[in-house]
């Protein structure tokens, strides 16, 4: 009996963050759409609900009642799947986020290697999808964006040591408050930038959305995809960015803390704060989709390993070499 | 505690179940997925003996990245085999005697694993382990890994350097007669030197060159 009630408060805390973090996909949608229509001075979804904000929530309705289509030659079990897996590993990442010093679902030793073996393993769901699929384009999607994917996890690996080296934990908590006096994008700014185009990178968006490029691969992996399995790929996919924009705000921007340190905004929740965080860096991820054109494969390759590897294996040289020289290296 | 074990044997189960599909699978791409499958688990089990940072990194470098690889490469041999057949079926194998070296090397390995667990229990005690101590994995292994073992640490890491040097001078190949794109000169291009405005004289034609 015991167990059980420990099981139901875990399940309701789960559902707490993950029902939230469900509309807030379908919101962003939204707001992806309509800040790239007004860079292009159009209007947008504006129809369905006051501002259009229940648009994407029509689509979801849209998606469901379509039939789901299954190729016959397909390998039907990892097709279903990679759906599945996509959606799953976006959803999962989001146990380790602190939303302020308290309320965070799992307080794990190793939180930001937690949520970068996570979004390593967000590749799967592409390449099964990809493969299963038996088609020429979803193939050639799939082993494009294998190879982007694998490439700027790299240079993300290389930026997270550089926090870490100022932070001396692997805790997401331990991370936030190292930035007590000077979020990290002070003193590391050119690896924020980095961050976030890998960021790009890492969730295909454009401009590095190649392995979707429409114009060549139809839709890369997900052409085959009709229905609720389509739009859980695609819900996925927004979940990542918005992980990854949350990534960003943990490790540079300060996470749940406030901007200033002073009385009445430290009365405001942090959750609030990582928030609007959250909120600004995608309105910045989805200006680039607007603004950008789609970058050449070869050029993307030669942005990813000759320019940000060496850059930022650099910047760890240098903050090492910093932080050891002026002894603020971190010791506990 | 049953809530441990019930964990560990499923994750156990997954992990052995999954090891032996690999092998037994006849689709060499589902041998690969039942690969990460196993890899998975057995971070599950690292991450169990409170071993969480092996558990992840066994997760970021094996299955985030070298599987990766490994199902790139399977899944194009997946291509060319629907070609030519020579993967699937070659009846005189010339790998049963390799492979059955390396079974055995690996059978008396896990005899004396097996056998040091026997005969020094102290090693296996659960409180010599780290679960126990109050310093986290991540701290224990840096501890170790930088100070007694620097040496070896450092030596393993110049292995892998010469490895993947190795690698990259077997398979570079310079290609002769190739246009190469070159990204300085393709952005610095004035326009002095890209346009010229010629005077074309009729029933001459003008000469471009290239």
């Amino acid at each position: 009996m015991e167990y059980l009630s420990i099981v139901f408060q875990e399940v309701y805390k789960i559902l707490f963050l993950l029902v939230p973090v469900l509309v807030s996909v379908a919101m962003i949608v939204w707001l992806d759409r309509r800040v790239w229509a007004f860079v292009q001075k159009r209007q947008g979804p504006n129809v369905v609900g006051p501002f259009g904000l229940l648009q994407s929530l029509a689509d979801a309705l849209k998606y469901i009642f379509k039939e789901i289509i299954i190729p016959s030659s397909s390998n039907k079990v990892i097709f279903i799947l990679a759906p599945i897996v996509t959606m799953t590993l976006a959803l999962i990442a989001w146990a380790v986020i602190p939303f302020s010093a308290t309320q965070v679902l799992a307080d794990i030793n190793v939180g930001i290697l937690y949520l970068f073996a996570v979004s390593s393993l967000g590749v799967y769901g592409i390449i099964m999808g990809g493969w299963a699929s038996n088609s020429k384009y979803p193939f050639l999607g799939a082993i494009r964006s294998a190879a982007q994917m694998v490439s700027y996890e790299v240079s993300i690996g290389v930026i997270i040591i550089n926090v870490l080296l100022c932070v001396g934990s692997l805790n997401l908590n331990d991370i936030v408050i190292a930035q007590q006096n000077m979020w990290f994008v002070i003193p590391l700014f050119p690896m924020f930038v980095i961050f976030f185009i890998s960021a790009l990178a890492e969730t295909n968006r454009p401009p590095f959305d190649l392995p979707e490029a429409e114009a060549e691969l139809v839709a890369g992996y997900q052409t085959e995809y009709s229905g609720m399995m389509y739009a859980m790929f695609w819900l996925g996919e927004y979940a990542n960015i918005l992980l990854m924009c949350a990534m960003g705000a943990i490790l540079f921007l300060g996470g749940w803390m406030s901007p200033i340190d002073v009385y009445p905004f430290t009365l405001v929740p942090g959750a609030f704060w990582l928030i609007l965080k959250i909120l600004i860096l995608f309105i910045l991820f989805a200006l680039v989709k607007a603004i950008v054109p789609r970058y050449r494969y070869d050029q993307l390759m030669r942005l990813g390993w000759k320019i940000f590897l060496p850059f930022s294996l650099i910047w760890v040289v240098l903050t090492a070499s910093y932080l050891f020289y002026f002894n603020l290296l971190p010791v506990n | 505690m049953i809530a441990h074990a019930i964990f560990f044997y499923t994750f156990s189960i997954i992990a052995v179940v999954s090891a032996i599909m690999v092998t037994a699978s006849k689709n060499t791409v589902h041998s690969v997925f039942f690969l990460i499958l196993d890899f998975i688990s057995i971070s599950c089990l690292f991450i169990m003996i409170g071993a969480e940072f092996l558990g992840m990194i066994m997760l970021i470098v094996y299955v985030g990245a070298v599987a990766v690889l490994f199902l790139f490469v399977v899944m194009m041999l997946n291509v060319a085999q629907q070609k030519n057949q020579w993967f699937a079926g070659q009846s005189t194998s010339k790998h049963i005697p390799v492979g059955l070296i390396i079974s055995t090397l690996i059978f008396f390995e896990i005899i004396i694993v097996i056998g040091g667990w026997k005969y020094k229990p102290e090693i296996f005690d659960i409180n010599n382990s780290l679960a126990n101590t109050s310093v986290s994995n991540t701290h224990s292994l840096g501890q170790i890994l930088y100070t007694d073992y620097i040496h070896v640490f450092q030596i393993s890491g110049m292995i892998l350097l010469v490895a993947m040097i190795g690698a990259i001078v077997l398979t570079f190949r310079q290609r002769s007669g190739v246009k190469r794109q070159s990204y300085i000169k393709q952005i610095s291009r004035e326009r002095a030197e890209g346009v010229e405005v010629l005077e074309v004289q009729s029933n001459k034609g003008v000469k471009i060159d290239d």
